[in-house]
């Protein structure tokens, strides 16, 4: 029981994390963007807001909690809406091919990440942003005490449950008002929106930033909140990003599957060593080698079946990963 | 009753076709920009002076002759994958998984190496580790392939997943055969079995001279055969392509089992003639950067040799910047990501063109 609970802790941040990737680039591929740079936005945006929240406790004595979420939360956004903003710029305006701009902006996003990490670092392993983690982490007060129920569902840090709303209200967006339709419209066919006076360009600009801003969230909540606000440079945030690109398939572009998607991932991504104890047995380390690659195989059956359904409301947006240019037929 | 039409201040029209020393000359434009740019960066977040740093620069992949040499296997690999890519490319396949083929041929050259070298003599474990690492790369790229074409499943998502499969798998094989070590070291490292034989002073002028047949063979291939014009057309339009008979399906299988293939090879020349040994990071990742190196050689071989020399160039040289001025490698990535959006954002420049408002022609609208 204790190892399953253990389990789900582990499972739901994880999921959160990919949630916040998923999301945002659901919003960016409903306009028709395909955006393969999501590691390199979360890692703009992990590094952004561990940095900030790493200056403003080193240099303030007193630092205050709302404070410090407000300018961690900004700076992330901030540095990830710019990472988009160059993607922007180079496929919407300079219809440059998508996926070879997505590989150079992961590319890019790693490198300054890493790059200033190092100045951070300043020589050691790693460096550490206690008092922003222990605001990130901050449980709900009373809730969190209520035995295995309070753990598993109301221990965590406040973005895990952000999360969740912001999902609901892409929902909302994305399905019942008028700029969600027109979204939407663009991401299937802009030539239709065009003729329609939808302004193409304003709709793959806006939802690419600000997609691109609440996939950076998505680093932020891994830095300061699921690795206890270390920063030390690694490769993993690349692989999260690799899966929340996974997750937005698995959802089928649908931001509430995303919600027990996400979960289910973490789920999976933590099987390796959660499972074999509470069964009861263990497993030799290379077995649990080739159990790390069940998300993927499941994203891969995913990918197959909606593709064999062939129903509508599952396929990607039609006009998914090309230029829009109106003089063209 | 009709309304004065007004010109936009500013249009942009398709071009035909830019001629050669046009696309030459925006090319090398976007490049001295990036240069600038990159100048810039090194000067605010440093405070050395640029024009000194790229003579350090320089100096990594010119320093020494054997600075040079290293370079130039670094970049034989990456052109390999290149060329594994360009085919598939061409046809707007987006394999985006030829880290894991490549993997996948390294690994089963690495198990075969391990677990028959001693078996059989050389003259048979050669062949059975080109055949088998060609076969591993091809089927890895099939997969893929089959299903885009028999229900056109998304493959950039698809070869991307399967990048981590290989992973898992020789991640399992390497713990596997290191056993209780702390790390694999290099195979067979006793009796060098499997390892190419030194080739005028290096083990890795073999992979060189290979991938120097590949660059020709791919690009008589892509150019000048039946495959070749049926890739093309495909690539074009697929409804062309099935009007005039050709089986599309087909095609792609075909184009996708080469594309792994070589990506297989390429795993091969990395453990027998580069590493002697295998790791997840093997392919290192190489393999995505290998598409920004065919897709900007738009398919031509040599081009991609070119490119691929320049980004060669950019990683040694950062790297030789880290150690002098004790910045960090992560540099070369910064670097490499601003050459390459001005790369690409240079194609409209060649792809369009912008026509201003002309003066004539807004008194003639305003009639």
């Amino acid at each position: 029981m204790s190892s399953l609970i253990a389990w789900i802790i582990r499972a739901i941040p994880f999921g959160t994390i990919i949630m916040y990737g998923a999301m945002g680039e659901t919003v960016t591929e409903k306009s028709g963007n395909l955006n393969l740079g999501v590691p390199g936005i979360m890692y703009l945006g992990g590094f952004a807001g561990f940095a900030s929240a790493f200056f403003y406790e080193n240099n303030v004595a007193n630092p205050n909690a709302f404070v410090c979420i407000l300018l961690t939360l900004v700076s992330g956004i901030i540095a990830s809406m710019l990472g988009g903003l160059i993607f922007s710029f180079l496929t919407i305006t300079l219809r440059a091919n998508q996926n070879v701009t997505g590989l150079a902006l992961t590319t890019f996003g790693m490198g300054v990440a890493n790059f200033f990490g190092v100045f951070i670092l300043n020589g050691s392993a790693y460096s550490a942003a206690p008092f922003a983690n222990s605001v990130y982490i901050r449980k709900i007060p009373v809730l969190s005490n209520l035995g295995a129920v309070g753990q598993t569902v109301f221990g965590y840090g406040f973005l895990a449950y952000v999360a969740i709303v912001l999902a609901i209200l892409l929902h909302i967006f994305l399905n019942k008002t008028r700029v969600g339709l027109n979204l939407r419209a663009v991401g299937e066919n802009p030539a239709t929106a065009d003729a329609a006076g939808i302004n193409v360009t304003m709709y793959k600009y806006l939802p690419t930033c600000i997609g691109a801003g609440v996939s950076g969230i998505g680093g932020l909540y891994y830095v300061l909140d699921y690795n206890s606000g270390i920063w030390a440079t690694t490769g993993q945030i690349e692989a999260l990003g690799w899966l929340a690109l996974a997750l937005v398939i698995f959802t089928t572009w649908r931001p509430l599957n995303a919600i027990w998607g996400a979960y289910l991932f973490g789920v999976l991504y933590w099987l390796y060593q959660f499972l074999p104890s509470l069964l009861g047995f263990t497993v030799a380390s290379y077995v649990t080698d080739l159990i790390q690659m069940v998300p993927y195989l499941v994203t891969i059956v995913v990918l197959i079946v909606t593709s064999l359904r062939k129903k509508k409301e599952n396929q990607p947006p039609a006009n998914l990963g090309l230029a829009y240019f109106r003089e063209e037929r | 009753m009709s309304k004065p039409v007004k010109e936009p201040f500013l249009r942009i029209v398709k071009r035909d076709s830019a001629s050669v020393p046009r696309k030459i000359l925006v090319r090398l434009l976007a490049i001295v920009f990036a240069l600038v740019l990159d100048a810039l960066f090194i000067y605010f977040v440093t405070g050395l002076n640029p024009l000194s740093v790229y003579v350090v620069m320089f100096q990594g992949t010119f320093g020494t002759a054997t600075r040079f040499s290293w370079a130039v296997r670094d970049l034989v690999t990456l052109l390999c994958i290149g060329i594994a890519l360009a085919p598939a490319f061409k046809m707007k396949f987006w394999n985006i998984g030829a880290e894991g083929q490549v993997l996948m041929g390294a690994l089963v050259t690495a198990l075969i190496m391990v677990y028959m070298g001693r078996k059989v003599p050389s003259a048979v474990l050669f062949p059975l580790m080109i055949v088998s690492s060609v076969a591993v790369g091809a089927i890895w790229g099939l997969i893929p392939a089959y299903f885009k074409a028999k229900w056109k499943t998304n493959e950039t998502l698809f070869t991307l997943m399967m990048n981590y499969i290989a992973t898992s798998f020789v991640a399992c094989a390497v713990n596997i055969m290191r056993g209780q070590a702390s790390s694999l070291g290099k195979l067979n490292m006793g009796n060098k079995i499997g390892w190419f034989p030194k080739f005028l002073g290096q083990r890795y002028n073999i992979n060189i001279l290979v991938v120097v047949i590949l660059t020709f063979a791919m690009f008589f291939y892509l150019k000048y055969t039946k495959h070749g014009y049926e890739i093309t057309v495909v690539g074009e339009s697929e409804n062309t392509a099935r009007y005039a008979g050709i089986n599309v399906s087909k095609v792609i299988i075909r184009t996708m089992a080469i594309s792994g293939a070589i990506c297989g090879l390429c795993g091969l020349l990395i453990v027998c003639g580069r590493d002697q040994t295998i790791s997840v990071n093997t392919a290192g990742g190489k393999g995505f950067t290998a598409i920004i190196v065919a897709w900007l050689a738009k398919f031509n071989t040599f081009t991609m040799a070119l490119i691929a020399f320049l980004l060669i160039f950019l990683e040694k040289g950062a790297g030789e910047i880290a150690s002098a001025y004790g910045l960090n490698d992560f540099a070369s990535s910064i670097i490499t990501g601003i050459i390459l959006f001005c790369i690409l954002g240079s194609e409209f420049f060649i792809n369009f063109k912008m026509i201003f408002r002309t003066k004539a022609k807004k008194e003639g609208g305003n009639e």
